[in-house]
């Protein structure tokens, strides 16, 4: 069994309650409920517990992390433990008065989410009316003097614009920009033919980022997250299978990645119970696809292997139903050509209505 | 939007407010702290980064590290001036 390394970054999943109703929402298909949420106190102690296992960064995220009445008190306390914070937000419920709550508790970077450059196509996609109070929110995050990353989600409804969210972006004050393309994991899966881009746009969206890094060199940096589904080699998922990486959920339960408790026949266990450290350094499901040796071929003999960890453990479950396959995005998969194949016929059919995730109606 | 910071002797280097230079006890190494992301600085980088405060020119910084270090002067400006572009242009480093 390899050892475990120290983790670098805390995704904080402070709620699933969300205004929106993204139809690609990364959060699980059973939500918690409200009343089933962590306490402020367990925060805190989950907080100064990730500082002294080695994490440097946080991300408050959900669900819509501000609707938590707590969460200056919570960016206070990781700033305190020496904890880099980040907001990552719809932004839709900001206001003056919190986001300098905010600032004064620590908090340094915000990242906003935009569902497309154009209103009305941005409010469908999110199935609420928010893209012009996400822009004044953008406005207000650099006017407090915080750094603000746009996470832009793209698509098959949205990529032809890349270039005008990438404008807006920039004007916005963007030093940052995510240009992350669905990854169809949870819900987003019931909304993969909805969702599915052609090859030319893929293709053309990868030529629209790198003129655009070119562009912006020293006024924006541009992370890009390709497609799985045309890809030929697969990602290094979080830089493997808790290598780097946790997720404590809304119920407290301490996950290698946020997708994880997709994948059937893992225990994840719950920082009620056990400490952070004790869950990282000998949890089950978390030695399950730690380093390489659970691997299979044609991982096993990969010169790749510990560039890409085999992929996504998610998607291969998803996929094809053993989350100990190799990831179907890699062209040496078994499975790579039916998942390349679905993705060329959704492409190319009529997109279906989205399904919308609603908080309260799943 | 702003212009691209291009680092040369008479830039007057510091961190972005919303960056943090922090020494990490779990590991024992110097660290850049960003949005979302860290970076690793050498002996060299840091010896360079914890000199932008917004007070002494790239010049000014490199004269007093070649005395330092005992290193020849345009060397170390050299070196450094490619450091500090490398940040600012990941958003890291301004003036």
């Amino acid at each position: 069994m390899s050892a475990p390394g120290l983790p670098y970054a805390l995704l904080a999943e402070l709620t699933h309650r969300c205004p929106l109703g993204c139809p690609y929402c990364s959060n699980p298909v059973e939500l918690t409920r409200a009343g089933g949420e962590l306490a402020t106190d367990d925060w805190r102690r989950v907080i100064d517990e990730a500082a002294a296992l080695g994490v440097l960064q946080i991300h408050f995220s959900g669900g819509e992390p501000t609707v938590r009445r707590d969460l200056a008190a919570l960016i206070g306390r990781a700033s305190a433990a020496g904890l880099y914070a980040n907001l990552i937000t719809s932004a839709v419920l900001l206001d003056e008065a919190r986001l300098a709550e905010f600032a004064a508790a620590g908090l340094k970077h915000v990242q906003i989410s935009f569902q497309d450059a154009i209103a009305d196509s941005a409010d469908r996609i999110a199935g609420f009316p928010g893209h012009d109070k996400k822009i004044k929110a953008a406005r207000m995050v650099r006017a407090a003097g915080l750094a603000l990353t746009a996470n832009l989600v793209v698509h098959r409804q949205n990529l032809d614009r890349l270039d005008a969210l990438l404008a807006l972006a920039v004007e916005l004050g963007a030093r940052r920009i995510e240009v992350a393309n669905v990854q169809y994991h949870g819900w987003a899966l019931k909304n993969r033919a909805a969702l599915m881009p052609t090859r030319a746009q893929v293709e053309r969206a990868g030529a629209t980022v790198a003129a655009a890094r070119e562009r912006l060199k020293g006024i924006a940096v541009i992370d890009y997250v390709a497609p799985d589904y045309y890809a030929r080699r697969p990602k290094a998922c979080l830089g493997g299978w808790a290598r780097q990486f946790l997720t404590v959920t809304p119920a407290g339960l301490v996950l290698p990645c946020q997708a994880a408790q997709s994948i059937a026949g893992l225990q994840f266990e719950s920082v009620r119970d056990r400490s952070l450290a004790d869950i990282w350094e000998s949890s089950p499901a978390f030695a399950r696809f730690r380093g390489t040796e659970w691997m299979a071929e044609p991982c096993r003999s990969c010169d790749r292997r510990e560039i890409d960890w085999g992929g996504c453990r998610c998607q291969a479950f998803a996929l094809a139903g053993d989350a100990a396959a190799t990831d179907p995005a890699c062209a040496l998969s078994a499975d790579h050509a039916a998942m390349l194949a679905a993705a060329e016929v959704e492409a190319a059919a009529a997109p279906p209505d989205f399904v919308y995730r609603r908080y309260g109606a799943a | 939007m702003t212009a691209r910071l291009l680092v040369d002797a008479a830039t007057v280097p510091r961190l972005a407010a919303h960056v943090a230079l922090k020494f990490d006890q779990r590991r024992g190494q110097w660290l850049l702290l960003a949005p979302e992301r860290l970076f690793v600085l050498d002996e060299t980088a840091r010896a360079v980064v914890e000199r932008c405060r917004g007070e002494a020119t790239l010049g000014a910084i490199a004269e007093a590290l070649a005395a330092d270090y005992d290193a020849p002067r345009a060397r170390v400006l050299a070196d450094a001036a490619a450091l500090l572009q490398d940040l600012a242009d990941k958003g890291l480093v301004t003036q």
